[in-house]
């Protein structure tokens, strides 16, 4: 069995930045485990601009992003592995992976990171009625089919959900000669990039029907159309809103999930909120020497923080790996206050002297809003928001001077108030 | 073409009739109208070995189905089918519900179900923590069981296949024609002509009968939807659950499945359509509520997807089996709705008794084997297993589809074997490519290049189900190309 420092497991924009700042860290043997046949992940087929605004301060397209790390992984001893699945993770951190040119391959790492990122929630979760026709798919299949395969997914097009993925498809499908009839969206406000809603549905003057979702799929063999129908306040159905919407296509951007099944099996805590692990600062899981980060932890908007996140992921394991561990940690749990949705990471160590980013989401949409930090109570820090949507994701930063004034048995809540 | 036997119908009585009728050195042809094998009623139902407790004492449904469900275990060891003896429990709520109890008890012991026992709400909370309080008792049948349907469809129809039955998928039958000791079949691709018929038509039993003059069969396609939730959920009963039914009507079960899911269903109304199998708002609802009943603590958060299928109810309430009053050669397996998965290896016995008989001079096939070859299931395998697999034959080394673990070497099996697949649903339903938790959202695009490459077609060619079900128009204005790459 091969004895390595550092398991990645996943390629993509988190796996790569995570490998990368290990190396740069000093640790020796750094091996990537990626299922797909390129490093990069979802970016490869994300062939809009926008990525890289905020960490390289340009606006590149997915794969340019990926491909500034793949570039640098290229140049460097870290080993890939691609076209390799792994099957599980045992109590020992001996990873076992599987692929066509090895079999099946058993590397015992001193510390893993996950990086598996995230799924998209499929038709069968939402309970839609009516036939199963083709047709039907997630947002992301068919910017697969689209990007990558090069084959168009359909002609007339219904949207559900307006995610980023949704949105930026709209945009897609049209460019590709598809007619998008509109975006239909259960909540009274998007799930995306305000400046996706701009750029791909205004600009093409697609329509966006918020507190509307589809009721009924039609069509034997191929979905013949859809039945749109208005909701009330409990996303029940208005009786006299149905709408049949002819279309040959409905692509499903209705939420994403982590994918956490092989941390499930190894045992890891998992958060029921973001779906991801439990971490603390320096994103270790439950389990000593396993780490996280990217969309496995939690969904993020933007890539450019997933490299920040993976970056701090990386840096725990190596100093886990060095032998340069926290001394005499002591850990509380910051509370969702009102407002709040969740706070990532859900543990911190009071005793680690160092400013910690606590990333978190609104639950609502909240205009010139304050988010404020307090402890026990007492307010310690505030800053103020033009708007706050639960489709961005925020953060603000715990400072060392403020992390000496909470104890052991201090209660550090974050809220969001209007 | 010429046949001794057409058997009419891919389902899981066609297809273990075929099996049973390819002991003999005769020519038997599968016909299919659909694109494979399993598409009707057999695809969508609970996947339940019935005890046998509740048919009318001494009807086919009876006697069927205890014959069958003693029978299924071994059919289903010799193809290699997933199948469990997990037990069935009816819940009672009321004193009513017991006395209702006491007498399936007693209609099940009359009909030869073994080892039936009404347990007290304790013995019932012991059995299944997960299960209402509120319940006061259930009658246990211990000899009940799950079994996974369209694979004991697609298993036996490869077993037949492999002793010589031939089987013809896309093939409707239009018409039928007596020539007074040969039948010609009318169908979507040509005459086909044979001695005898086997009519397995499902939901179109009645229609295909009509079509040799035999118009005592009446049919109505009862619907029913169900949900299939995630294998987290799979073990929060370990029996299959029922209710005991009331004046209220018929309460929907919950079960685990054979592959580690929960199904939870069905409603029951009847429709028109026999093809109509969209499932319903009002379906979905009742049977989510209904279910409830018996374990609170069901989450539609683990729900991965509904569907829905359509038995069909004669309206004698019985199974309709044997000659044709109208013709002897022609034999009716006709109106089989529940229990008709666990009457499904007896009927089959039962036709071949039938036409063994009739058909002079019928003489074994020497060469009849009752054993599918055990297939390859690489989720099940342990590590060193794998190892030694992977080593053979590299392709089960590639992970194709990750939320059930399947690899390529599973889906190119699947495509080669006896009757393979030769759509993405023919790949999900050999291989359960596609039955996870993301249902296909990663494996999708996969299963289709795999299809394309080993039957050697157009990757716009591959259809969800055959027919008109393509998933992919046309190429993209640029087709394929790697962005931003040098």
């Amino acid at each position: 069995m091969e004895k390595i420092d550092l398991v990645v497991i996943g390629g993509g924009p988190a796996g790569m930045a995570a490998a990368l700042k290990a190396k740069e860290r000093g640790v020796k043997s750094v091996t990537i485990l990626e299922r797909a046949g390129t490093l990069g992940g979802i970016l490869e087929q994300c062939i809009h601009a926008g990525f890289g605004l905020h960490y390289f301060k340009e606006e590149l397209t997915g794969p340019e992003y990926a491909a500034r790390f793949a570039a640098l992984i290229e140049n460097s001893d870290i080993e890939v592995k691609l076209d390799t699945m792994v099957l599980g993770i045992s109590w020992d951190n001996t990873v076992t992976a599987a692929n066509k040119e090895d079999g099946i391959l058993e590397i015992k790492a001193k510390a893993i990171v996950l990086a598996m990122g995230c799924r998209e929630r499929p038709r069968g979760a939402l309970s839609i009625a009516g036939t199963r026709p083709t047709g039907v798919m997630t947002a992301g299949q068919a910017q697969e089919y689209i990007n990558l395969e090069g084959y168009m997914v359909g002609k007339t097009v219904v949207i559900l959900g307006s995610g980023d993925i949704g949105l930026i498809m709209a945009r897609r499908m049209t460019l590709e000669g598809a007619k998008v009839k509109m975006v239909c969206e259960l909540m009274p406000y998007s799930g995306g990039l305000t400046r996706n809603i701009v750029q791909c549905l205004d600009d093409f003057d697609i329509p966006l029907r918020f507190n509307c979702t589809v009721v009924e799929v039609h069509g034997k063999e191929r979905l013949s159309g859809v039945t749109v129908q208005y909701v009330d306040e409990n996303f029940t159905p208005i009786a006299g809103t149905e709408e049949y919407i002819e279309c040959d296509t409905l692509l499903l951007s209705v939420g994403l999930i982590p994918e956490n099944e092989l941390s499930k099996q190894a045992g890891i805590e998992l958060d029921k909120v973001t779906g991801g692990p439990v971490v603390n600062e320096i994103r270790q899981t439950s389990r000593e020497g396993i780490f996280a980060c990217g969309n496995v932890l939690q969904v993020h908007d933007l890539v450019d923080y997933v490299t920040e996140e993976s970056n701090i992921a990386a840096d725990g394991a190596a100093d886990f790996i060095l032998g340069r561990q926290a001394v005499n940690p002591e850990y509380i749990e910051p509370l969702c206050g009102e407002g709040v949705r969740y706070i990532v990471p859900q543990r911190v160590n009071i005793n680690s002297g160092k400013d910690i980013k606590l990333y978190f989401r609104a639950s609502n949409v909240f205009d010139n809003a304050s988010i404020v930090m307090s402890v026990d109570d007492k307010e310690v820090y505030k800053k103020r928001k033009v708007k706050v949507t639960p489709g961005e994701m925020e953060n603000v930063t715990l400072s060392a001077d403020i992390g000496k004034q909470i104890k052991k048995d201090s209660k550090l809540t974050l809220s969001i108030r209007a | 073409m010429q046949f001794d036997v057409a058997v009419i119908g891919a389902g899981v009585i066609g297809a273990l009739a075929a099996r049973e009728l390819s002991k003999y050195d005769i020519e038997v042809a599968l016909l299919e109208k659909g694109n494979d094998i399993a598409l009707g009623a057999t695809k969508a139902n609970s996947g339940i070995v019935h005890a046998g407790f509740d048919a009318e004492i001494g009807s086919n449904k009876a006697v069927m189905n205890v014959r069958g469900a003693a029978l299924m275990e071994s059919v289903c060891k010799e193809l290699d089918v997933p199948y469990r003896n997990n037990g069935s429990l009816v819940l009672a709520f009321t004193t009513d519900d017991i006395g209702a109890l006491e007498k399936l008890k007693e209609k099940g012991e009359k009909n030869g179900v073994k080892d039936l026992k009404i347990l007290s709400a304790q013995e019932l909370l012991t059995l299944e923590k997960n299960i209402n309080e509120n319940a006061v008792g259930a009658l246990r049948a211990p000899t009940a069981g799950i079994v996974c349907p369209y694979e004991l469809a697609i298993a036996a129809t490869e077993n037949a296949v492999s002793n010589g039955v031939e089987f013809i998928r896309n093939c409707e039958v239009f018409s039928i024609k007596d020539e007074g000791d040969i039948f010609t079949l009318l169908t979507s691709i040509g005459d086909i002509k044979a001695k005898y018929i086997v009519n397995a038509a499902g939901g179109y039993a009645d229609k295909v009968a009509g079509m040799i003059g035999d118009n005592s069969i009446k049919l109505t396609a009862r619907h029913g939807d169900y949900y299939l939730l995630d294998k987290t959920a799979g073990e929060i009963v370990a029996h299959t659950i029922f209710q005991c039914p009331t004046k209220m009507g018929k309460g929907a079960l919950l079960s685990p499945t054979v592959d580690g899911n929960l199904i939870v269903g069905p409603s029951a109304v009847d429709i028109d359509d026999p093809c109509d199998t969209a499932t319903t708002f009002e379906g979905l609802n009742f049977i989510l509520k209904s279910v409830k009943k018996s374990v609170p603590t069901i989450s539609e958060r683990n729900i991965i997807t509904s569907f829905s299928g359509n038995r069909a109810h004669s309206d004698t309430g019985d199974f309709i089996l044997g000659k044709s009053e109208a013709n002897s050669r022609f034999i009716n397996a006709a109106g089989i709705e529940s229990p008709g998965l666990s009457a499904a290896p007896a009927i089959a016995e039962y036709i071949e008794s039938i036409l063994k008989d009739e058909i002079k001079d019928i003489k074994l096939n020497q060469n009849y084997n009752p054993i599918r070859p055990e297939k390859v299931r690489f989720a099940h395998l342990n590590t060193k297993q794998r190892k030694a697999l992977c080593a053979k034959n590299k392709a089960y080394g590639r992970i194709i589809c990750r939320c059930e673990t399947v690899t390529e070497g599973e889906i190119i099996d699947a495509i080669k074997s006896p009757a393979g697949a030769v759509d993405v649903d023919g790949v999900k339903r050999r291989t359960r490519a596609g039955m996870g938790r993301c249902q296909g959202g990663f494996c999708g695009s996969k299963v289709v290049e795999i299809l394309a490459r080993e039957l050697s077609v157009p990757v716009n060619e591959i259809t969800k189900f055959g027919g008109g079900s393509k998933i992919i128009y046309e190429k993209t204005k640029k087709g394929k190309k790697q962005y931003g790459k040098n």
